[in-house]
This record gives C-alpha cells, structure tokens and sequence, in this order.
C-alpha cells in the first residue's frame, strides 16, 4: 500500500525539501493506530511494571507474622483491673468493668458525641450498649482517635483534674480527649470518634483472642 | 498456547544456560557427583522431602530465613498440618512456635559448638551455594570409617565431614572397599554391614525427595517466577510486534 | 490546536513546538522546555544510517534507571549491617511482596549494565567515535565507566555473601602495593578497621547509594550533552554536518523524534526481552550473574576455595594476574584502564570508520577484542600454569593494540570517505 506524497507539514514544524533524508509517507490512519497500540499496551506494561514496587511497600510477610493474632489470658482479670497487651504493635486494653462502671455508661449518654456507636469503630458484634461481646469485659484499642497517643485509664471518680461529672473512663493526655467505660468519646472534645474495638472472639470463658473472629464481624 | 509458550521458553532458557556453561560450584572433594531427578513443581514430592528434613535435619540446622506459614502455601498444605507435623520447636515463652515464625532450631551455637566443634550451618540456601547434585551425593556418600574418631563415619563428597551419618536407621551401615591405584586408597566400592529400614532404591528415592525440598528451599519463588516470567515475555513479543510496525512505518519517510 | 489545514497531521507526536499559547506557553515563558526538546530530542538531527551497534547508548540509559528504581526500593529494606545485610536480602527475597523481583532485576542490571557498556564502547572503537570533535565525549564516558566500576564494585559487597566479603578484601589489598608504607595506610583507612568490616559495608552502601549515582548522573548529563554540542558519529564516519540543506537541516540527518525514538523503543523490546528472560528463568546466569558462593554468608576466617571477581572485572583481573609483581600488576592494571583515556591522541588518523582503515587497523582491533575475551575467560579460571601464560600473551595483545595503533595510524592507507553516509 503506497501512500500518496503529501505536501503537508510534520508535527513537529519540519520543512519538506526534497533534499532531506525524510519526507512525510505517513499513512496518518495506520500511523495513528500504531501510536495508539503502542501507547496503550506499553502503558500496561509500565503499570504492570509499577505494581510489584507499589506492592513491595505494604506490609511483608514478617510484619504480617508479627502482626499474627494474640492470645490474652483474662482468668486472673479482677473487676476494675486493666491488662494491656500488645496486637500488630499496638496497646489492646481489656478491662473487667465494676457494675458501677457499667451503670455509668447510661449516665454519660447525654454527654457523648456518638452515644449508639453509630460510626464503624467496633466490629458488628461489639454495636451494643456496652460496646463488647461479654458485657463485663471491654476489648478495646488503646489508641486515641484524635492523633495516635495512647489514653490513661481514670477509673477514679471526681479527680480533681477531671471535674466533678467524672464517672471513670479514659483519658488523653496529649490533647484532652475523654472517653467513658465503653470507650465512646465525650462531645466537645478534639477526638472526633469513639475508640476502636479490634476484631477479637473468646476461645473459651477467660481466654481472648486479639486479630482473630472467624470472619463474624462480615 | 500458554503451556507450549513455556515449554518453549523453559527450553530456550536450558540452552542458554548450557553455552554459558555452568561456573563449578564450590564443591571440594574429586568425586563425580551424581544428579537426583528432581522436580520443584512436584509438592507430594516436596512434602516427603519437608517431613524428612524437619524429622532429621531440624534437629541441629536451622533454615531461619524462611518461615513455616510460606512453606505451607508453597507445598499445599494447611496451617494445621504443618504445625502438627513439621514443627517441633517452641518459642521463648514456651508455647509451639507459631505458623509465621522463621524456620528456626532450639539448639543454640554455643551449644553445637561444644558438641560438634562446629556449628551446623543454615540449610536455606545450601542448594544454591553446593547445587542440588552435591546434596543428593553427599546424603548417600557416608560410610563407616574406623579412623575416624568420634562419630565414626566420612564421606565420599566431602570427606573429613563433621556431620555424623543421620539417616543411618534408612540407610543401613555401610564401609567402604578399598584398592590400590597407584600407590593410594581409593573406594571401589561399598559394602552393607547392617540393613537399613529402606532399600537402596527406596532411600535414594527419599533422600531425592528431601534434595528436592532443599532445592525448594533455597529457591522457594522458582516456580512462581516460571509462571510470571512466560507471562511477561508473551507479553513483551505483543509490544514487540506492535513497536516492529510502529518503527517500519515511520522510516517509509526515511529515504 | 493541531487543527492542520491539510487535514493531513500524523497523530500522536510532538504537540511540542506548536503554539505559543496554552500549557506549553505558559511554561516557556518561564523555563525552556520546548527549546530543550527541540535540541535533544524533535529537531536533533542524527546520522540516518544508525545500524545495530547503535542502539546501546540508549539501552544504558535504560538499564541506569532500571538499576535507579529497583535500587530505591531495595534501599527500602536492605540493611547495612555486619550482622543484618545477608539476613535482610533473605528477607528481601522472601518476606517482601515481590521483594525476589527487584532484587533480580538489580543484580541482572548490573551485569547488563556492563554488557551495553562494553558493545557500546565497541562501536565506539568501530567508527572511531572518539576522534575530534569528541574527544570530550569519549572522556566523559570513560568517567562513566571507571564510575560504573566503582558502582559495581561496591553495590557487590553488599549482599555481604562470601564472594563479596573476599572480593571486596582482594580489591581493597590492590591499594597496599602503593609503596613507600602508604599503601597499607590507604587499605586500613578505606576499610576503616582492620578487616573488612561493618564499618567497610557502611561507607560502601553510603557511595553505592547517593555518591557515586549522583557523579553518575552528572557525568551522564554530561555525556549527552557533548554528544548533542557535536553530533552524532556514524557507521561512515562522515560529518553530517557538512552537508546541509537550505534550512541548514543536515541533508543525512533525520529528526531523532519520531525515527530514532521508535527504532530505540523496539530495541528496548528486544533488550527487555532477554533482560527478563534471564530474570525470570536464569537469575544466577549459571554463577556468572549471581555467585554461587554468595550464598554463603561473609565469613571473615574462611576464604572461598575459589574466587573470581564477577565477570565484567574479569579482564582487568587477569592482567593483575599476569604481573608476577604485586606492584606492577597493580600499575599494569591500571594501566589497561587508564590507556583508554588517550586513545583520542594515540589514534592518529583522521578517518574515523572501520569501514575505510587499512587491513593493519582492523586486525589489531580484531585481536584486541579476541584478547580481552581470553582474559575475561581466564580471569574468571584458577589460576594454573597455561592461563597464566595464556593471559600474559593477551595481555601483551592488550597493550599492543594502542602501541600499534599509535604507529599505524601514523601513515595508515585509508579508503576515500564517501561525501555522504551510504545506507
């Protein structure tokens, strides 16, 4: 297929003269296909390149293995007691809440932000009045939700730092978020949600595990 | 089409290796080395070889830059049935070490020091360093040998080994018969003193299987590669052919 | 705005030099990036009789920002640690999601690095690439080189196997034949401890990473723009540039966008095509790529029975080796190297391609390349009484070819130079 001589410019503003080593021939519709062809597969090509690095950077098989489920042992746990224990590095508190603390929980409602645990901070089977499988035992991230430090626990009632309305609960000391028995947040306070429940099941009656609840929570 | 493609493109990688001519591996000893048929894309064929080498070798050599979790994806099996019949360690706090964990040993170095004068080297990678023949041929090269002191034995492949003949209860005992060529011992041949619970075809065999896992282990991502790797080059002749059209229509202007 | 009267425009390339308005105009007003593409790229005229050994400029581009990128992201990962760096390439070649991929993209990159490097220094030698105006140029790519050398040399201790650790000891010894007790001083201070040592892996992840790719670059910025200032060479040796049209367009020269930069994007195929055949089918390259001594981790109290250097250092290692002197073979190696530099002022002959020398020129370029090979093979060998022999030869071949060449050229019988390129 010859195509006919153009007397049209190039692109790239390049005189035709019959005294150069290139004159225009261009079939434009073949030429364009073939840019296009080859524009579109060798993209795929870079992307499928790209995506082996991207994937490089999330977490490797020994972050995973280290981030592994953990088992919490909560037979020795007294009312009121708080056990901390570590899940993907993070601190997972476990407390044994006093009836008083969870009688509290109906007190604050009025003063929490997101009192019915409306937002998706807890797995399905922790969207409950008391935000935990068991009702005595609250599973819950040590992590606030305003900027990552990790809140105290202030079971004391009325401190002198916390004011008079103070039933118990958690709170931050970086930037003065607090949180009640169920760890839901407080209104008025610079942590926006309540603190997150991890994924957790009970192997039996005092043994937890953290990570881990047999896709339950789908 | 795919399957042909790379038939074809496992072949073209031989020959090439072949004309390159493989550099010889650090492999000491003058013996002939022998070549287990071997193949990494068998997994009943590595399982056999993973509960060898957890059974026997674990015991003092570590393989400490893999992990058990890896290992049983690799071979198809589950998580369970790797705990309950591979692992046989447990961690430091006691528990049976964990899926995720790296193929360590308890024994420590100190430890295998004072008992064997060396310590056992990691075996993760000695398929890649010694090659697979090494292994094969030193697994069935041990024979008693009275002058050796301690653990009584050496080794054809690699003679003056450290290593005590493990797999004996397998193997049977074995000594060697001598000759004189030219003014020096050389093993002719061997003899079985005691049997062992395989035949020679049946330890072979297992010791073929357990090189085989040694070759995985060293190379656990080989077979993954192949398949990615056909993939990649049937995909690079598509833009090949394509950037061929591309470069002959613009050089029409050429003249 | 390509709207072409003749409804006639070829689709898809250079939207570059065509308004002044727009995105482009706003930034030419600013910076000149269509100035800059018009010079190196759209309105670069080149040779149009490029033939094969021409597409390994391009390729080296290519396999440096492969070795870029993949670097980066081992970076991520790789510790540069006595006791962590063999671990952690393990970690790399296993834990990381598809950590095994840009490591054997690396490790395969440098050995191709030297393999463009040398067919593309070949044509230099060729087509006399080197000879005025471009002496600069072939100046510069000799640094590019000696860099990529040092590059090599160092990115190899780090997997700290037993090939790197005794490499890098060899190597770092060659500097204790300086006399005068200067060169022990040297060793201990580059080491930096007694041995080669953490210390050692340190300093060499610090110049393997930031230091010397960025001399790289430089240099390679630098390459390109000589090569840009003078022109292309060509198969013929002819100056383009002597012949130009009325629009002073070379009338052998073609615009290197769009004709070279897809005849260059097909060679890029083909190079990827063996890259990865070898990355995915034959990552150890049967021991030359990867060592299979490497495998075992760097220890300090047993040397390998064996040890070579990886095969691109293999010829220069040979001819240390020939020297039956510690200091003479160090000097003698050197010397092959540095050699190279002069070969601008030692070819004295003003016709640049192969294609129009004497007989006498190409058999001494043909024995130089058979030399090199021999000691490229027998650098990689034990030594043994017959490679030694061998080598020595070779390596007198080695020197010859600038010793002869500096006498033949003198007074050389050429062919008449065409007027024009042939095709």
């Amino acid at each position: 297929m010859t195509s006919k001589k153009t007397t049209t410019q190039q692109a790239g503003d390049t005189p035709v003269d019959s005294d150069t080593s290139f004159r225009d021939a261009a079939d434009p519709k073949r030429r364009r296909m073939l840019v296009t062809g080859a524009s579109v597969v060798g993209g795929l090509g870079a992307l499928a390149l790209v995506t082996p690095l991207v994937s490089s950077m999330s977490p490797s098989e020994r972050a995973k293995a280290a981030g592994a489920p953990v088992e919490a042992d909560i037979s020795k746990l007294t009312p009121g007691q708080l056990l901390t224990v570590e899940w993907r590095g993070k601190p997972v508190w476990i407390v044994r809440r006093t009836e008083e603390a969870l009688a509290s929980l109906q007190e604050v409602r009025g003063e929490l932000s997101d009192p019915d645990s409306d937002q998706e901070q807890q797995p399905s089977y922790a969207k409950n009045e008391n935000r935990s499988i068991n009702p005595e035992v609250l599973v819950m991230i040590g992590i606030c939700t305003h900027l990552g430090c990790s809140p105290t626990y202030r079971p004391d009632i009325a401190p002198a730092d916390l004011g008079a309305d103070w039933k118990g609960g958690f709170f931050c000391p970086c930037h003065g978020s607090k949180f009640d028995y169920a760890g839901r947040v407080y209104a008025g306070v610079p942590a926006p949600t309540n603190l997150e429940v991890p994924p957790h099941e009970y192997l039996s009656d005092s043994l937890i595990i953290i990570g881990e609840d047999g896709g339950a929570a789908a | 089409m795919t399957f042909q493609l790379s038939t074809w493109l496992k072949g073209s990688a031989l020959i090439l290796s072949l004309t390159v001519s493989s550099v010889a591996s650090a492999a000491g000893g003058n013996v002939e080395l022998e070549s287990p048929r071997i193949d990494q894309s068998n997994e009943k064929s590595l399982q056999r070889g993973a509960k060898v080498f957890a059974n026997y070798c674990m015991g003092c050599h570590s393989a400490d830059y893999h992990r058990y979790g890896r290992l049983a994806r690799d071979l198809g099996l589950t998580d369970e049935d790797v705990s309950e019949n591979l692992i046989f360690t447990t961690d430091k706090d006691g528990a049976p070490t964990k899926i995720g964990s790296l193929m360590e040993i308890t024994m420590t170095e100190d430890y295998a020091r004072a008992s064997f004068g060396v310590v056992p080297p990691n075996l993760a990678l000695t398929a890649r360093s010694r090659g697979v023949d090494w292994i094969y041929s030193y697994l069935k090269g041990f024979y008693l040998d009275p002058e050796r002191g301690g653990v009584g034995v050496n080794n054809t492949v690699y003679p003056g080994a450290a290593m005590p003949h493990v797999l004996w209860d397998l193997q049977g005992w074995r000594k060697a018969i001598y000759e004189e060529v030219d003014g020096a011992k050389v093993i002719t041949g061997f003899e079985q003193v005691t049997e062992g619970s395989l035949t020679p075809a049946e330890y072979d065999k297992t010791i073929a299987d357990l090189t085989n896992f040694m070759a995985y282990l060293a190379d656990p991502i080989k077979t993954t590669r192949h398949r990615i790797g056909t993939w990649v080059l049937a995909f690079l002749f598509v833009l090949l052919a394509i950037s061929y059209f591309l470069k002959k229509e613009y050089w029409r202007d050429v003249t | 705005m390509s709207n072409n009267s003749a409804g006639q425009n070829s689709g898809g390339q250079g939207a570059g030099g065509q308004g002044a308005g727009g995105m482009m105009g706003w930034i030419d007003e600013r910076f000149p990036l269509t100035k800059l593409l018009e010079e190196h790229v759209t309105k670069y005229y080149a040779p149009k009789n490029f033939n094969f050994w021409y597409y390994f400029g391009a390729l080296s581009l290519l396999v440096l920002i492969i070795q870029i990128v993949t670097g980066i992201f081992l970076t991520m990962n790789y510790k540069p640690d006595g006791e962590l760096a063999f671990t952690s390439v393990e970690y790399i070649m296993r834990d990381v999601n598809f950590g095994w991929l840009i490591r054997y993209m690396h490790s395969t990159g440098a050995s191709m690095f030297f393999v463009v490097v040398y067919l593309h220094m070949f044509r230099a030698l060729m087509y006399g690439s080197y000879k005025k105006p471009r002496e600069l140029l072939w100046i510069f790519g000799m640094l590019i080189y000696v860099c990529l050398m040092a590059e090599a040399f160092m990115g190899y201790l780090l997997p700290w196997g037993q090939m790197s650790y005794w490499g890098a000891q060899v190597i770092i010894s060659l500097f204790g034949a300086i006399p005068f007790g200067i060169g022990d001083a040297v060793t201990l201070w580059l080491k930096g401890d007694y041995i080669v040592s953490d210390a050692t892996l340190n300093r060499f992840f610090a110049l393997h990473v930031i230091a010397v790719p960025l001399v790289l670059i430089m240099l390679v910025a630098a390459h390109i723009m000589a090569l840009h200032e003078v022109g292309s060479n060509n198969p013929d040796g002819v100056d383009i540039k002597k012949n130009k049209n009325a629009a002073g367009i070379p009338k052998d020269g073609i615009p290197f966008h769009p004709y070279y930069t897809v005849k260059d994007f097909m060679g890029a195929i083909v190079f990827l095509i063996v890259f990865f055949t070898i990355v995915f089918f034959m990552p150890e390259m049967g021991g030359y790529f990867l060592e299979h001594a490497n495998f075992i981790p760097a220890d300090p109290l047993k040397t390998p029975e064996h040890i070579a250097p990886v095969w691109y250092f293999t010829p220069f290692y040979a001819i240390l080796r020939a020297v039956p002197d510690k200091l003479g073979g160090v000097m003698a190696m050197g010397a092959a190297i540095v050699v190279l530099f002069f070969l601008p002022w030692i070819d004295r002959n003003n016709v640049r391609s192969i294609r129009y020398r004497s007989l006498a020129y190409k058999v001494l370029l043909f024995s130089f390349v058979i030399a090199f090979i021999v000691l490229g093979y027998y650098g990689m060998q034990a030594p043994t009484p017959v490679g030694t022999l061998v080598s020595r030869i070779a390596a007198l071949v080695y020197f010859g070819f600038f010793v002869g060449l500096f006498f033949v050229s003198k007074n050389e019988k050429t062919k008449p130079v065409p007027e024009r390129v042939t095709s």
